[in-house]
């Protein structure tokens, strides 16, 4: 059973990976005896699982996500926000309202403004009906201040990295604190904008550079020569 | 939306080599052919396929050439999908499915040369004969496409136009007293094969084009083919391609026997 | 209806065209991805004097919404000539022509999008022939097909396409306008290659059993060439940056 890649290659759709008694994992399909690739990525195989972590593609939303949305519409009892996703997201009035008010009764947007960003997690979503979100929760709601920028989704993975480890690092070095929203919204909050500036920088690295190997190590230089200077 | 038992149920059919109204792989549904209906049209036919009813109808009007073709007349096919054929198509211009259906007849007509287009210049780069082909569907149960290309070429054939004059001013005048039948040099035949699953099925109904994976329209003259249209959102293999085309050949020498014995010789 | 000149020489005896090539060649071929900053994927092909954009949007939601499908994305494909890209200036309105393309590029691309993936959501495909020199439909399948890759679309292959012609009675690759014109027959053609399923398959003009059996067989031979074209065109930014980075990291 032939494998025809290794970890790190740079595959498109179409491509076949091995022949044989592997099991396909994300982005690859298997029809009779062949492992083909759906996705540009770059190839992953772990004990006869193959798979291919993308580079580009759209978020999709899982239950359990953390995201950042935009408010960008007001229903009768609930708000819209926009993840960077091709549903959006239902926001329930109540949560974000003060516990005695009736959300027919208000208006909506003393609350939660159009434009404003609020962190959310993904409460139900069946690919079939809209995205139901909440923003009660440890580290969830709205976001005032700092920065918010946009990524691939596709890179989150990357910049969260094994166990947090490349997002801790981020935190540490630039005494940040850091939202990653898996919909690839980041917000970001340091005591002052050089430090934020900085996050941005390495985060905007990571982007343009997951698909090559030893990045990790080349954030840590990055950060050492940042500190230094 | 076509129940998932429904579809079940043609597939079951067809690995036993049947099909939901009974008929064979390869069997083409009933086929009727009137021609001349329409009075008032040069040229006209009513097919039937099973419960697929279309309609074609000719006219003819003295226009210009076209520059690049100073001595051949001009012949033009459009075909209209109306409500009155199915409660899914609406009024309004032709949409997609109807421009596909006359430009895969009109290449049909114009590779096999059906019309002798040079015998119907009247004065080379001044006035020639448009030939206006009108289809239009009236029962909508599959299989649209095969049974328009023969209302179209059915009534090309037995289609009467007028005679055309030059008088001594270089006029043209046309004398409706006299008619003639259209040069015709051949006669195309167009057969529609659809695929469901790995089988390939003749002249699709409308059950089974909702169902299909992917159609091959082929367009014979004598032994020849001189258009294709796949359609569909799925793929076919090489294999299945000229397996279609052989069984659509055979298809196309039935039904140009039809053709024949309805309007006589041809 | 253009003049068939018959005894206009397209090919000749030793079996050199117009352009110098050999039957079996296809046009010098360039794909740029990801050319288009707005748009998610996007691609830029070149064959020959034939110049395409294409642009892809999406997954994303569909307007209006009743034209949405509960269980897959619906793909929506405009194939459109710029004014200038003809001999003869066109009018930007679509065409006949145009709105037979655009269905059948539809449908040579589908099936190759994973469209389960994305339900109630819509992909759309804008092509733009920026200058036409033949097998426009082709060339539009080349690019489209790229920058749905570039977009993240997940996809079962890429397609690839290519046409087939025939010229004083030889079957030729890769038309162009001129034999399009003069010849006797156009055939464009797309697959996917690593699947060797057939996408799209047209003919315009009169071929015996045997020629259309080679004319599919050249074409997928083709195919399969341009499908290595636009996987390395894919993969190019990516080498690239990588190299960058790499050497940067070394000093």
């Amino acid at each position: 059973m032939p494998i025809y890649v290794k970890d790190w290659d740079l595959v498109v759709p179409g491509e076949v990976l091995a022949e044989g008694d592997y099991v396909a994992g994300p982005y690859v399909y298997k029809e009779g005896n062949k492992l083909f690739a759906t996705t540009i990525g770059i190839v992953e195989s772990r004990r006869g699982v193959i798979r291919v972590v993308p580079l580009q593609g759209p978020y999709i939303p899982k239950v359990g996500d953390v995201v950042i949305g935009i408010v960008v519409d007001y229903l009768p009892t609930a708000y819209l926000l926009d993840i960077n996703s091709f549903y959006k997201a239902i926001l329930q009035a109540t949560e974000v309202l003060p516990p005695q008010k009736n959300a027919l009764a208000e208006d909506l947007s003393k609350y939660l403004d159009i434009g404003e960003a609020v962190v959310c997690k993904v409460m139900r979503f069946d690919k079939y009906s809209d995205v139901v979100v909440s923003c009660k929760g440890k580290e969830l709601g709205k976001v005032t201040e700092g920065r918010l920028i946009k990524v691939s989704p596709a890179k989150i993975p990357r910049l969260i990295g094994k166990k947090g480890s490349m997002i801790n690092l981020i935190k540490k070095e630039t005494g940040c604190k850091i939202v990653i929203g898996q919909n690839g919204f980041i917000w970001i909050k340091g005591k002052d904008p050089a430090s934020e500036a900085l996050a941005e920088k390495v985060i905007r690295k990571i982007d343009q550079e997951a698909h090559i190997s030893g990045l990790t190590q080349r954030i840590q230089l990055m950060l050492q020569l940042e500190r230094r200077s | 939306m076509i129940p998932k038992l429904k579809r079940q149920q043609i597939m079951d059919l067809l690995s036993s080599g049947r099909r939901v109204d009974g008929r064979g792989l390869e069997d083409l549904r009933p086929v009727e052919i009137r021609c001349r209906s329409v009075k008032n049209a040069e040229g006209s036919a009513e097919v039937r396929l099973g419960k697929t009813l279309a309609i074609a109808g000719v006219k003819t009007s003295i226009g210009t050439p076209f520059a690049d073709t100073p001595d051949m007349g001009v012949m033009i096919v459009n075909a209209e999908f109306l409500p009155i054929a199915s409660p899914t198509f609406e009024p309004g211009p032709p949409d997609e499915n109807a421009i596909e259906l006359a430009r895969v007849i009109d290449r049909g007509l114009r590779r096999a040369e059906m019309i002798d287009l040079k015998q119907l210049c009247i004065v080379p780069g001044k006035a020639v004969w448009e030939v206006w082909i009108d289809i239009h569907a009236l029962n909508h149960d599959g299989n649209l496409m095969d049974a328009s290309a023969l209302a179209a070429v059915a009534a090309i054939l037995t289609a009467e136009v007028p005679k055309a004059m030059v008088n001594e001013k270089g006029e043209v005048t046309i004398n409706k007293s006299e008619r003639q039948r259209l040069p015709i040099k051949s006669i195309p035949i167009t057969v529609t094969m659809a695929k469901i699953g790995d089988k390939l099925v003749v002249d699709p109904n409308l059950d089974e084009e909702e169902v299909a994976d992917a159609f091959l329209t082929a367009t014979f003259v004598d032994d020849k083919v001189c258009a294709i249209q796949k359609r569909g959102e799925r793929g076919l293999t090489a294999e299945e391609t000229m397996k279609a085309l052989q069984i659509a050949r055979q298809k196309a020498h039935e039904l140009l026997k039809t053709v024949r014995e309805v309007v006589g010789g041809g | 209806m253009s003049i068939k000149s018959k005894e206009l020489t397209l090919i000749s005896p030793d079996g050199r065209r117009l352009d110098g090539r050999r039957p079996d060649e296809i046009r010098e071929l360039k794909i740029k991805a990801g050319i288009l900053e707005n748009a998610d994927g996007s691609a830029y092909v070149e064959q020959g004097n034939t110049k395409i954009y294409a642009a892809v949007y999406g997954p994303r939601e569909v307007h209006p919404r009743h034209l949405a499908l509960p269980n897959r994305a619906v793909i929506r494909c405009r194939y459109h000539m710029t004014p200038f890209s003809v001999e003869e200036r066109k009018s930007p309105a679509p065409t006949r022509r145009e709105i037979e393309l655009s269905k059948v590029i539809r449908e040579a691309l589908t099936p190759a999008i994973i469209v389960e993936q994305f339900p109630s959501s819509a992909i759309d495909v804008f092509i733009e022939v920026i200058n036409a020199d033949g097998s426009t439909r082709c060339a539009s399948i080349i690019a489209a097909s790229v920058a749905l890759a570039s977009a993240g679309i997940p996809m079962k292959d890429l397609v690839a396409a290519c046409s087939v012609g025939k010229i004083n009675g030889v079957l030729v690759l890769d038309v162009t306008d001129v034999e399009d014109k003069y010849g006797e027959v156009d055939m464009p053609f797309a697959m996917m290659p690593n699947r060797n399923e057939i996408t799209l398959l047209q003919l315009d003009g009169i071929l015996g059993p045997e020629e259309i059996e080679k004319a599919i067989s050249m074409a997928a031979k083709a195919c399969k060439e341009i499908y290595e074209k636009q996987k390395n065109a894919l993969k190019e930014r990516y080498i690239e940056l990588r190299k960058t980075v790499e050497e940067g990291f070394r000093t």
